[in-house]
């Protein structure tokens, strides 16, 4: 039987049960849409869930879910689903929206919640000009039916509720369509069929294969277009599973300037895009700023700011070895985003500095929230700023990779401007393993506002070859007996071992020898002496460095003694630098680049016009209630009873309302007697 | 607007008019409705003319808006009148004092104690909590009298907090002009609005149906949402004004947040009266709180208002984030829990208005519903990341 198959089926599938079905596996796939972060790298998933569940939640299509085919598959049932329980619904719904029921019998107006029987005093010819008059009054539509058994009144109002029905849910099967040709289906419909693929790995656009470029006339897509300031660009990029696809645009942009406001406190006040647009075809050219929230729409491509980067800064560097010759300052400069090999002349290094990202700006809050007080946060204007917070502007920033010849990399962020801590000054460089650590910064003290002198004291300290004339000028100074020989060559020789130890890894390597060879309560005591004569050694690199340099040596004072100890631990942590120098940016040509992103939506006028009925149905099939009211007059007694889609307790109010008040117009005792 | 009558009043305590259709809707208007009508059109005027530099197509457009809106609620809903009256002598005295000076919020006693935003906000905290109390004092002792304080208390809560929302919006121009911006763009914000419009709607309500009993239920909700108001501004300092980033710089914003809100604090209502029926239905409480039919009623009241506000703030969202994102729907997690709630309550509708589904089903549906949207509401923010991180905890 396959008809009656049939009709079952469709029978289902408009079933509201099978709508709600549908519904709910839509809400918890996207729920499971919610809580897995989608689009993000694979390694990232990979990392997460082990190769097993990667697999295995990468064929369910769970890193992209609300493009998954099975989710696309369920919104194609629900469109159907809806589509369906309309058309059922519509014949049905046309005869209530057009039909008075006029052939309504006595019995069964009987049935129904709300009737009451009539038994009027006035005379029966007035009967008819009072109920036509109260319908008229009230608002109601209503058609005459003479008949044997009497004359009905068949009277309806708010009838055009019954379209909310028709717009709310035609709406849905809108919007979905809509939804559905703006999703990315119709692009998996051009990998399909039209062998398009995304192509992997990191080429130049140049050499992008056809099969992964689309057509500039492709009706639907979201491009993101990457743009340094000063050039320009026609190619949008679209990431799809890992790999890309290119997207030609009818026209080109250039980027004139790109421009980011910030308020006082560092937060972003405006991203905008001064553009130059020139079509393809037709030549034509024109400006415009394309801002955040003020997208421009030209040839059917609405184009959004969608992001920033760098365009290419390019950052002079002054590299300062850690080395205990005095070389000068390697300088050498290179542009954001690039790659170069990094060797000294003896070969003792070598490595590939990848430059990865300058920050012209950063808006620091300098005072960590101090504990405020309650009254702060109930009393007075929303302008006070109960952190009192400091907030300073730190400069420029700039982030770079070293990666050695085994291909393990360092990050480093530095600060181009050295930075006042608590009334002293220093240059910021932080440095992590991975990118799952917080950067670990190293402080190097200003003295006479330069790092020169840090690093001459860096040098004397850790060259072997001139640790005996310092430990030997360490002895001469800090001992009181000068005469003592053997006391001076003990001396001498505690430290020029410290310094060796020193040298080898700071102050973690003095407490590890301390460990590993004094006995347990000697220890206090020893560490003690080790930090003494590290400090004396400290304050003669100081001055053998300011010596070299020729400068003058000052009166040891607060200020000095705090330059000292700073520089001690800067020079601790030197040790477990990672790089063999010090990247200082001597100067920067500032290039940033704006992201926009591209898009051609062709759904979205029938997402709006669905929008738009769904909002008018909504409301109507909500606010506009349809009553219904019959009145039949028969011999002696009149019958009244009223129906409603919406059984609501006003209803009830209505009803008697309207009942009480033919009953007084008629002088008519009711039956049932009022409660 | 929102109210637009299809039928006169339900079980109101007034008695029915004599002749109720004799299309009477004009004459019905007291001399005070014109008055209040009078008053908006001035003061629209007066805003017009002392600030038509400074006001762009949308803000005109908007201005002029108000006064057939404010018209309609006021008409419809009368208490409605008095509360915009005393909003306006209250912010528009706060704003003469201030001078634009935002210093003198410290030096003067009645801005320090009173009518700075800080102040007021902490007002309406204190004035929710007093009233729940006073409405469980009324519901528990069979107090008439402890209801009907409840009620004025909650009446003051809610001027006292659109109060304290306008001055906000006047401080925050008087940090600078380029920062000031309508106060309903943090979290913080966002939460003084949720309890003024679940206060208002069930104001509404207990008007409507001339009962005050459920007030001790859904001041619980609002006082929970105050609570948190108080430990999100004590922990993380949050009242403090902050200027707004560029996604947020849009027309769009002024519309969507208070619709999302009306849709929020009807859902917040219509659980809160589950909770109640409930409670009836296991025989506690049954002869203080109103009928099981009313409750019933006044959720799906509460439901139906908050679902066609919730569809146009959705849909309002769409229309923004198109502007901003570049598409009007990208399964960010903020728009996908707004849609598992819109759906929620879809389904919840069906069940009653196709299935005719009643009783403590649908009141556990819309409890459970509650939790959704509260999830859709602060969840979100607090574990998933994405788009709308702008409240983030």
């Amino acid at each position: 039987m396959p008809r009656a198959t049939a009709r079952a089926l469709i029978e289902l599938l408009s079933s509201m049960r099978f709508a709600i079905s549908l519904l709910t596996v839509l809400a918890i796939a996207s729920i499971i849409g919610t809580v897995v972060r989608q689009n993000e790298a694979f390694n990232a998933y990979l990392n997460q869930f082990g190769q097993f569940w990667f697999l295995f939640f990468g064929k369910l299509g769970l890193y992209s879910v609300y493009n998954a085919s099975w989710f696309t598959v369920i919104l194609a049932f629900l469109v159907l689903s809806t589509a369906l329980c309309v058309i059922r619904q519509a014949p049905l719904m046309w005869r209530e929206i057009c039909g008075f029921r006029e052939h309504a019998r006595e019995a069964s107006l009987q049935l129904f919640h709300h009737h009451a029987t009539l038994t009027p005093a006035v005379p029966a010819d007035t009967w008819r000009e009072v109920v036509t008059n109260h319908l008229a009054a009230a608002g109601f539509r209503f058609k005459v039916n003479e008949r044997i058994d009497g004359v009905l009144f068949a009277a309806k109002q708010g009838s055009a509720g019954r379209v909310g029905y028709f717009f709310a849910h035609g709406a849905i099967v809108l919007i979905c369509l809509g939804g559905l040709l703006d999703g990315n289906l119709p692009l998996r419909l051009m990998m399909t069929l039209e062998g398009k693929a995304p192509a992997v790995g990191n080429q130049l656009i140049a050499d992008m294969p056809a099969a992964a470029r689309l057509d500039v006339d492709n009706f639907s897509y979201r491009a993101n277009v990457y743009i340094p300031e000063g050039r320009s660009s026609s190619m949008g990029v679209l990431n799809i599973d890992d790999g890309i696809l290119l997207q030609p645009l009818p026209f080109t942009i250039s980027l004139k300037r790109f421009i980011i406001d910030h308020y006082e406190n560092g937060m972003p006040r405006r991203f905008a895009s001064e553009v130059l647009i020139t079509d393809t075809t037709s030549g034509e050219s024109f400006e415009r700023t394309i801002e955040v929230n003020k997208p421009l729409e030209f040839r059917g491509v609405t184009l959004y700011q969608s992001s920033f980067d760098d365009g290419g800064s390019i950052l002079h560097f002054a590299a300062r070895s850690f080395a205990p010759t005095s070389a000068p300052p390697l300088e050498f400069e290179g542009e954001v985003g690039s790659s170069m090999t990094l060797s000294s002349a003896g070969d003792e290094y070598s490595f590939k500095l990848e430059l990865t990202g300058f920050r012209p700006v950063n808006v620091e809050n300098m005072l960590e929230s101090s504990a405020t007080n309650m009254l702060d946060g109930l009393l007075g204007n929303g302008a006070h700023d109960p952190a009192r917070r400091e907030l300073r502007n730190l400069g420029p920033s700039y982030t770079y990779k070293l990666r050695d010849a085994t291909g393990q990399a360092l990050e480093f962020n530095n600060y181009m401007l050295p930075l006042q801590v608590n009334g002293r000054w220093y240059h910021y460089s932080g440095m992590r393993a991975s990118q799952m650590e917080p950067f670990r910064y190293l402080r190097i003290p200003l003295d006479d506002g330069s790092i020169d002198t840090w690093f001459g004291m860096r040098r004397t300290l850790f060259d072997p070859a001139r640790r005996s004339v310092l430990a030997r000028r360490f002895a001469d100074r800090n001992l009181d007996a000068p005469d003592d020989n053997t006391l001076h060559e003990r001396l001498t020789a505690a430290a020029e071992h410290t310094l060796t130890l020193f040298s080898s890894g700071g102050f973690d390597a003095v407490g590890k020898f301390i460990t590993a060879n004094i006995p347990e309560a000697e220890r206090d005591s020893a560490g003690e002496a080790f930090i003494k004569i590290m400090q004396g050694l400290a304050w003669e690199s100081w001055q053998m460095a300011r010596e070299e340099a020729g400068k003058p040596i000052p009166e040891a004072d607060d200020s000095l003694a705090g330059f000292v100890r700073d520089s001690l631990a800067a020079l601790s942590d030197s040790t477990a630098y990672g790089a063999p120098f010090y990247l200082q940016l001597s100067a920067y040509e500032q290039r940033q680049a704006s992201v926009l992103q591209a898009s051609r939506s062709p759904g979205k006028p029938l997402v709006y016009l669905g929008s738009l009925l769904l909002v008018i149905g909504v409301f109507a099939m909500l606010y506009v209630r349809e009553r219904r009211l019959f009145v039949l007059l028969r011999h002696g007694t009149m019958t009244l009873a009223m129906s409603s889609n919406r059984k609501t307790i006003d209803v009830d109010e209505t009803f008697i309302r309207h009942r009480d008040t033919l009953a007084a117009a008629l002088q008519a005792t009711i039956s049932p007697p009022p409660q | 607007m929102e109210l637009a009558p299809a039928s006169p009043t339900p079980a109101s305590p007034r008695p029915a008019p004599a002749s109720p259709h004799a299309n009477g809707w004009l004459q019905r208007r007291t001399g005070g409705d014109w008055l209040y009508l009078l008053a908006l059109i001035g003061g629209a005027m007066l805003a017009c003319l002392n600030y038509r530099t400074t006001l762009d197509g949308y803000d005109l457009a908007i201005l002029i808006l108000h006064v057939p809106i404010l018209t309609a609620i006021g008409w419809y809903w009368r208490p409605f009148r008095l509360l915009i009256l005393l909003v306006t002598v209250l912010a528009l005295a706060s704003i003469n004092l201030y001078q634009g000076d935002l210093a003198r919020a410290e030096k003067l006693f009645l801005l320090k104690y009173l009518l700075s935003s800080q102040t007021a906000i902490s007002w309406m905290s204190a004035l929710f909590f007093i009233a729940t109390g006073a409405y469980w004092l009324g519901l528990l002792a069979r107090s008439d009298f402890a209801e009907r304080t409840g009620s004025f208390l909650t009446w003051s809560a809610v001027t006292m907090g659109t109060t304290g929302l306008f001055v906000r919006w006047y401080e925050s121009y008087l940090i600078g002009p380029d920062i000031g911006h309508i106060p309903i763009s943090n979290l913080y914000e966002v939460f003084v609005l949720f309890s003024l419009f679940t206060a208002l709607l069930y104001l509404f309500y207990e008007g409507r149906y001339a009962t005050r009993k459920l007030g001790a239920f859904v001041l619980l909700v609002i006082s929970a949402a105050v609570l948190f108001l108080l430990w999100y501004a004590f922990t993380r300092e949050a009242y403090q004004i902050q200027p707004l980033i560029p996604a947020l710089q849009s027309y769009w914003m002024k519309v969507h947040v208070p619709a999302n809100f009306i849709g929020y604090g009807a859902f917040a209502v219509a659980a809160m009266v589950g909770v109640a029926q409930l409670l009836v239905s296991r025989g506690l409480l049954a002869s203080r709180l109103p009928a099981p039919s009313v409750l019933e009623d006044v959720m799906y009241k509460a439901i139906a208002i908050g679902f066609a506000f919730f569809t146009i703030a959705t849909i309002l969202g769409a229309l923004w984030a198109a502007e901003a994102w570049g598409t009007y729907w990208q399964w960010d997690p903020k728009e996908t829990w707004a849609l598992i709630v819109w759906l929620n309550y879809a389904v919840w509708l069906h069940m009653r208005l196709t299935r005719g589904l009643r009783g403590t089903m649908l009141a556990w549906w819309a409890v459970l519903g509650l939790l959704v949207t509260t999830f859709a509401f602060v969840g979100v923010n607090m574990f998933l990341s994405g788009l709308h991180s702008y409240g983030s905890l």
